[in-house]
């Protein structure tokens, strides 16, 4: 049978095609290798160029890759907790490597929180207060960027532009501009998370308004609501699970941005992490790693389980 | 019937009487929603005392804001008039004046004249101390002897030179600074101030101050706002002057370039026909070289560091999707059978994201020194467990027929993989990456200021001196060109890979 098909002479018709689906194949062959050439091309471009710029040449630094994971570990792995738990060091020898109980923040005589937990607490208090305030204009713009709900394409295209360039903007410049107005402090930090998330949001939710169904709306339109009527009677009550949903993805998201901007100025757990690392104390270190991993570790599920008896399914796209 | 269906008010009214649950919603909806509100606005509160808003606003200096704001646009020309007591002038720019070394602007007119004159110098009795001191390093004694020499002694010199008498500046349209026999006279807004000066320290205003001038206190500087165009103020010996400008100066070449000052025109007709400049290379080259080496601007420094954000996100994402490619398939449930398999890779999954990028950021810029191979590599491990995340709930969800269509003509595992899941899940996995590339894009601008490489520590530093808001609005300007290119780029392709609807 197969033998029979291969040794059958093809008619001109068939012949013409075969040809035909041949080219196809080879060219569709051409383009996915060109565009493979290209691929590797660039790749192999931007690694030399980042290896060449970068301060330490890739192939030099390998062998010592790993002396710096053993600069990392304590001289006594207690030490971790102790440092966690701002708990005198055994060590001690006066310098700021083993000051541990310094930094503590009492609420009674005896009764205190351990310096990175309160740096902690007030960099996840960071992420909740600017994904509030994202959330709080995000929700009054994304009704008026949505296309079923804003047939104005001026309104519409003014917000879209705005909440892009809010998205866009880079996060450190923000910071950066109210470092240098404000003092030192976490509000640098609540500026720039917010802003982004006010465009992120922003978009997302009126994604989520453009894909709502609009009979609940005509309804409402037919007994003569007005705008915010319709939208708050109409719209509301059916986007506000997905509208939770991001809101919570987000704050996954911003308890990781904040501990960043605190890294460039803004305070937090950010700031005493790179110092730390810059001056080489291990148990510090890995003290904030690990708390910041078990944070981060732990917001993420919190706000997943949250997600799925919300939303359900649709909770597992992660979007940033 | 038609008729029948129209109710009138009272017939309404009686039957929302008589379903009231439809039409109220129940108690406990209302103290749910009562108790989030309250909850919100508690919080709000809460977080209000916490980080102290209102001390910090309070204290803030808006005033600077505005400046710093108008830097981002604008640049100011500061000349300055030093008054001496006779009432001989001197006019000086500034060391680093945007309008080079001498700069003589139109909206600057002076009258000079050469006048011999007796002044105070003090610069035979300046130098002694100067050397002294130099001594007093090694011998402390001598520190001693300088310092009974210190009190200047004011030698009168006589000299003859080049004196400013009267100065005229123009500032914006309406503004007018006149400077003559130490007299300042201001013209703003339609109101005249005279000021008198006596080379020293004393200033007297003639009449009332108008609202744009302000004196804290009789004799002391008065401070003159114009507005946008600019400030200025008059003390007793000098009368300092801020002329701001819109736009970007010296953007193209700075102070120190041959072509500096020129016209469009002018350097045009320079670099095609002019004479050589340099005579080892051509204008072109020459003029192409004073922009990328651009003292002020430092093009070719601001577009490497770009080149480096945008390669870092490239990079890391493509090797971060390379990795996870294969590994989601061992954490897919329903491709992989083993239980242990799937959990083990996805919580080393989960580990890669939440050691969050900036901590990797952090390590690698210890392990690999800053710059991009840094930034690459924890964009690589971040976005390994996020793509193997997204890839492995991807696999999850396919379609099972094709790949039991695969399976019953007895193919071979990879050939199932190969046939029956790659087409479904390949136009997913590249979407995903493209929009990675275009996330971290923004997320390599943020890692790179803590060391990672890339624009965000040029960044960074340009914000730190708090004066070249201008560099920091070039290169904002830069970052948002880019990365709307990039989700262009990268809606455009995941569009055309998904359909219509791409998310």
């Amino acid at each position: 049978m197969v033998t029979s098909v291969q040794t059958r002479h093809l008619s001109a018709n068939g012949a013409l095609i075969e040809r035909h689906w041949q080219e196809l194949n080879n060219r569709r062959r051409l383009y996915t290798w060109l565009g493979l050439a290209i691929l590797a091309l660039t790749l192999f471009g931007s690694l030399w160029f980042a290896n060449h710029s970068n301060a330490g040449k890739f192939f030099d630094r390998l062998p010592h890759f790993f002396d710096f994971v053993g600069h990392l570990m304590p001289r006594d792995p207690i030490e971790i907790g102790r440092a966690l738990f701002d708990l005198p060091s055994p060590y001690d020898d006066g310098s700021f490597k083993y000051n541990y109980p310094e930094g503590r923040l009492y609420l009674t005589e005896s009764l205190y929180i351990p310096e990175y937990v309160h740096k902690m607490l007030e960099t996840v208090n960071i992420a909740i207060f600017s994904t509030v305030i994202g959330v709080f204009f995000g929700f009054i713009l994304c009704f008026l960027a949505a296309r079923n709900l804003m047939p104005n394409p001026w309104v519409r295209g003014i917000v879209r532009r705005l909440m892009e360039i809010l998205r866009a903007f880079p996060e450190v410049v923000i910071a950066g501009f109210f470092l240098a107005i404000l003092s030192l402090g976490p509000i640098p930090a609540i500026a720039a998370v917010s802003i982004h998330t006010i465009g992120a949001l922003g978009k997302l939710f009126f994604e989520v308004v453009e894909n709502a169904d609009m009979k609940p709306e005509e309804g409402l339109r037919a007994v003569g609501a007005n705008w915010i009527e319709r939208v708050w009677f109409g719209m509301v009550p059916q986007v506000l699970p997905n509208f939770t949903s991001y809101f919570l993805l987000r704050l996954e998201i911003n308890v990781r941005a904040s501990t960043i901007i605190g890294a460039v100025g803004g305070g937090g757990i950010g700031e005493l992490l790179r110092l730390s690392i810059g001056q080489g104390h291990e148990a510090k270190t890995l003290a904030i790693v690990l708390l910041l991993f078990a944070t981060i570790l732990a917001v993420d599920q919190f706000s997943a389980w949250l997600r799925r008896r919300l939303v359900g399914d649709q909770a597992f796209q992660l979007a940033q | 019937m038609i008729a029948s269906t129209n109710l009138d008010a009272s017939e309404m009214d009686a039957i929302a009487a008589r379903h009231p649950h439809l039409l109220k919603s129940s108690a406990a909806k209302w103290r749910r929603t009562a108790l989030i509100s309250a909850g919100v606005v508690i919080y709000m509160i809460f977080s209000w005392w916490f980080f102290s808003i209102g001390h910090v606003l309070a204290n803030a200096n808006w005033g600077i804001a505005g400046t710093y704001l108008a830097d981002w646009v604008s640049y100011e020309v500061r000349p300055e008039i030093a008054i001496e007591p006779d009432g001989a002038m001197h006019v000086s720019f500034g060391r680093n004046s945007p309008l080079g070394d001498n700069p003589d602007p139109e909206w600057v007119s002076l009258e000079k004249e050469m006048v011999t004159r007796t002044v105070a110098a003090p610069a035979a009795a300046a130098q002694k101390p100067k050397s002294a001191s130099s001594f007093s390093f090694m011998a402390p004694n001598a520190a001693r002897g300088s310092a009974e020499a210190t009190p200047q002694e004011t030698v009168a010199a006589t000299r003859t030179e080049e004196v400013v008498t009267h100065a005229v500046v123009t500032i914006g349209r309406s503004t007018r600074i006149e400077a003559a026999e130490k007299r300042v006279t201001i013209t703003h807004g339609g109101d005249t101030l005279t000021l008198k000066v006596d080379g020293s320290d004393n200033v007297t205003p003639e009449g009332v101050l108008p609202s744009w001038a302000i004196q804290k206190r009789p004799g002391e500087k008065v401070t003159l706002s114009f507005g946008a165009t600019g400030w200025a103020e008059v003390e007793g010996d000098e009368i300092s002057i801020r002329n701001r400008f819109f736009g970007w100066v010296n953007f193209f070449f700075d102070t120190n370039s041959p072509f500096f000052g020129k016209s469009y025109g002018e350097v045009l007709s320079l670099i095609s026909s002019g004479e050589r400049i340099d005579p080892a290379r051509s204008n072109l080259s020459l003029a192409w070289d004073n922009i990328l080496y651009n003292a002020e601007w430092q093009h070719l420094d601001v577009w490497t560091k770009l080149l480096q954000t945008v390669v870092m996100a490239f990079v890391g994402t493509l090797f971060a999707s390379f990795i996870a490619f294969p590994l989601c398939f061992l954490a897919a449930r329903n491709i992989t059978p083993s239980r242990i398999t799937n959990q083990v890779v996805k919580r080393f999954f989960d580990f890669l994201r939440s050691v969050d990028m900036f901590i990797w950021a952090l390590f690698f810029t210890r392990a690999f020194g800053p710059g991009p191979l840094a930034g690459m590599s924890a964009i690589f491990f971040t976005d390994t467990g996020t793509l193997g995340k997204l890839y492995s709930e991807a696999l999850e969800n396919i379609d099972d027929k094709q790949r039991e269509g695969v399976k019953s003509v007895g193919a071979a595992p990879v050939a199932v993989q190969r046939f029956g899941v790659l087409p479904q899940v390949l136009p997913v996995f590249a979407s995903q990456a493209l929009y990675f590339w275009e996330s971290n894009t923004r997320s390599a601008t943020i890692i790179g200021a803590v060391g990672a490489g890339g624009i965000g520590l040029k960044l960074w530093e340009a914000m730190r001196t708090n004066s070249d808001w201008e560099n920091v609005a070039y290169m904002v300007l830069l970052i948002l060109i880019v990365v709307f290119v990039f989700d262009s780029i990268s809606n455009i392709c995941r569009s055309r890979l998904m359909g219509r609807k791409a998310h």
